[in-house]
């Protein structure tokens, strides 16, 4: 047991440490401006081509075929140097390594990790929330191609995206989670419509609503065979719910660290309370980064991901809200200091219990299948 | 890294379930079982684990941080009434200072809030101070500060009728008794030292909630899941479940910071140590006062009547909480460490 760097994992650590002090693109706080996610592209691409993404994923896509554990480092050393997080594909890259053969993963696993492929996610509906397998999206076959309709939304930077991972139903004969497959829909074509929505903290790259109208996609791009877009669908949200994943333990350390810093300079214009939020985030933060360590830890062995995800996603959801709830008390509400940086960090925190999974279903899938209530 | 327990710590932990599971009390009437208690309170003896902080011939510990955390955490999920973080937290103090083990049953002395080993001066009466976890215990050990830096003292106990953790009773030190100075004090313990004593009474606190909210979480899910109501059981309920879901987490959340700082106990310098185990405690102690009470809650009526364990678990999480400062107290020490606050906070 043991929390320590190993030489190797010391000597890679210096090494990041070194190539940051180069390389920091210093983009603005991830959830609250729209110039971030236009500078990640270049970002992905920098920390890709250095060597410093996809640690734990195979060479042949790209990946350095690192111990899990190593994305522990990153984490921690990006959120040292104030750098943007690394940017959260995992999800994607899991589900597609786990459920498609081996040609479309050689398609499309390596752009997605090198960065030149921009993807997003469509799997939510109107009327497809939490109840995901009641989606109605059809995709019709059609000579070598599928013919896909519907209507998604909370896909996250569709606009930017080249692909987009489509969950569909493809038979309506038979219950409803055994006739969905999922594709890879090639995003700039005609028959798709973007509407991007603006979240409450004013950011409007990251939340959109997708319209596809017989939109195309060759059909040697389903991933996995007709009728495996369910279990693909709970590989992607399981980790999806995975902070060790997503790298968000780094951006939480980060926030802090910048909070941290502006009481320090000034403590006497905090009061008691302000000071209390700052100490539990702080305490939130450095739960979710030693958490992740223990996840991370857990898989040296072998990927695994079960019911537990579902606890990993509610502590992170508390760790970002506590984070939030900082930002408010020291960070301010900024009713026109020029500044309202910090209420944007407030503001976007409260999504954490919703995207994803919201928090009612993972306590719902806690209490039946780690802790064995009757369902 | 790998913080995952090592085959002999899997091990360790084994046989801590084990000891527990056969003699700990099953049920709020088995707490006045003497026969019981004697024979679990022989098996630990058998066991070792009290003396896990004793020294070796270099003076580190025969077991680290982690191998007494995981003690802590199996002993309390059981509600192990008998002593182990007392004699543990003594032994330390000898270790620390160098000084031979004690030759009859010893645990700590502390003020009477349980926040800091109790003020005293050699040669002097010990009012108001409390020591812990005393079942069967003859003296308790404490720091008399001076110039040169801090030695050990020794005062004779006597028993006490008030008993908030129905596990582990107090002592209070005998009316005329004074602090006395052992033989051989060992040398003057310093600020580090104190740093990295507290730092392993936090993380042992810290395990010790964790296996008491452990035990909570289970007790109720058994509950949850033959209680009936409306024809049908009530864990089948969404309202049950989401308490019982959040008090795992919380649970779970506590496991990796507690985890964390037993490994610092003896792999970090003593300040950034006792950082360590404050992030653990603060976390804890507050997860653990909430965990426990959904316990109560779960139990409906039959929670609040002495004869439901729930109680027992939250008594016993009451005083883990307080030993060397609960929440409250372990975030000052946490801001303090990142330059926030009155460096007093760190004593």
């Amino acid at each position: 047991m043991d929390f320590g760097d190993s030489g190797d994992e010391a000597d890679f650590r210096l090494r990041l440490r070194a190539w940051l002090e180069d390389h920091n693109p210093g983009l603005p706080t991830s959830s609250t401006d729209d110039e971030y996610w236009a500078g990640m592209a270049a970002w992905h691409q920098s920390l890709f081509d250095a060597g410093f993404f996809g640690m734990s994923w195979p060479r042949a896509i790209g990946g350095q075929e690192l111990p899990s554990v190593y994305d522990v480092i990153l984490d921690e050393e990006l959120a040292a140097a104030g750098a943007p997080p690394r940017p959260s594909l995992g999800y994607l890259v899991e589900g597609i390594l786990e459920h498609a053969g081996k040609d479309v993963q050689q398609r499309f696993l390596p752009g997605i990790v090198n960065g030149r492929d921009r993807w997003c996610q469509g799997f939510s509906e109107p009327d497809a929330g939490s109840d995901l397998a009641s989606l109605r999206t059809r995709a019709d076959r059609d000579g070598d191609e599928y013919v896909i309709t519907g209507h998604k939304v909370w896909t996250s930077y569709s606009d930017e995206a080249d692909y987009c991972l489509v969950l569909a139903r493809t038979d309506h004969d038979v219950p409803k989670h055994k006739g969905i497959s999922a594709f890879a829909v090639p995003m700039h074509q005609p028959g798709i419509e973007q509407r991007p929505l603006r979240m409450i903290n004013g950011i409007t790259k990251e939340f959109g609503e997708v319209i596809f109208d017989e939109a195309r996609v060759p059909a040697a791009d389903m991933i996995g065979a007709p009728g495996d877009g369910w279990p693909l669908a709970m590989t992607v949200v399981s980790h999806e719910r995975e902070p060790g994943e997503l790298g968000f333990a780094g951006r939480y350390t980060k926030l802090v660290k910048q909070l941290t810093g502006r009481v320090r300079a000034e403590p006497s214009a905090y009061d008691a309370e302000q000071v209390r939020e700052l100490g539990w985030a702080i305490v939130e933060a450095e739960m979710l980064r030693l958490h992740v360590c223990r996840r991370l830890s857990d898989r040296l062995d072998g990927i695994s991901h079960g019911p537990e995800g579902s606890v990993d996603k509610l502590l992170m959801t508390q760790a970002e809200q506590a984070v939030g709830h900082a930002a408010l008390a020291i960070g301010g509400a900024g009713h026109g200091d020029g500044d309202d940086t910090w209420s944007k960090v407030y503001l976007y925190s409260r999504a954490q219990s919703v995207m994803g999974g919201t928090s009612q279903i993972q306590r719902n899938l806690v209490a039946r299948r780690i802790l064995g209530l009757p369902g | 890294m790998d913080v995952r327990l090592s085959p002999e710590q899997q091990a360790l932990r084994d046989s801590a379930a084990q000891v527990v599971d056969r003699l700990g009390p099953s049920a709020v009437g088995q707490l006045d079982d003497a026969e019981r208690v004697d024979k679990l309170d022989a098996a630990v003896a058998a066991s070792g684990w009290r003396e896990l902080r004793t020294a070796e011939d270099t003076r580190a510990p025969l077991a680290s941080g982690v191998e007494a955390a995981i003690v802590a955490d199996e002993l309390s999920r059981g509600l192990a009434d008998v002593p182990y973080l007392g004699p543990t937290l003594a032994a330390e103090l000898r270790r620390l200072a160098g000084a031979p083990p004690a030759t009859s049953s010893e645990t700590v002395l502390l003020d009477a809030r349980l926040s800091a080993l109790a003020p005293v001066v050699a040669g002097a009466p010990v009012p108001g101070a409390v020591a812990i976890d005393a079942h069967g215990m003859d003296t308790a050990l404490t720091v008399v500060a001076g110039d040169g830096g801090g030695t050990l003292a020794s005062v004779a106990l006597q028993p006490v009728d008030q008993r908030t953790d129905l596990t582990r009773p107090s002592a209070v030190p005998v009316a005329s008794a004074t602090a006395v100075v052992p033989g051989d004090p060992g040398r003057p313990l310093t600020d580090d030292d104190l740093a990295a004593w507290t730092a392993l009474g936090l993380a042992l606190t810290s395990a010790d909630l964790v296996g008491t909210m452990r035990g909570a979480v289970e007790l109720s899910c058994e509950y949850a899941s033959s209680r009936r109501q409306y024809g049908a059981a009530i864990g089948s309920f969404q309202a049950v479940q989401h308490l019982l879901a959040d008090a795992f987490v919380a649970m779970e959340g506590s496991r990796s910071v507690a985890l964390h700082a037993a490994w610092a106990v003896d792999a970090l310098a003593p300040r950034d140590a006792l950082a360590a185990g404050a992030v653990a405690k603060a976390y804890a102690a507050r997860a653990a006062l909430g965990v426990c009470e959904t316990a109560i809650q779960v139990h409906g009526g039959i929670g609040n009547t002495w004869e439901c364990l729930a109680h027992v678990h939250l008594r016993r999480a009451m005083l883990s909480s307080d030993v060397l400062g609960g929440a409250g107290a372990n975030l000052q020490r946490v801001l303090v460490h990142h330059g926030i606050g009155d460096a007093d906070g760190l004593r």
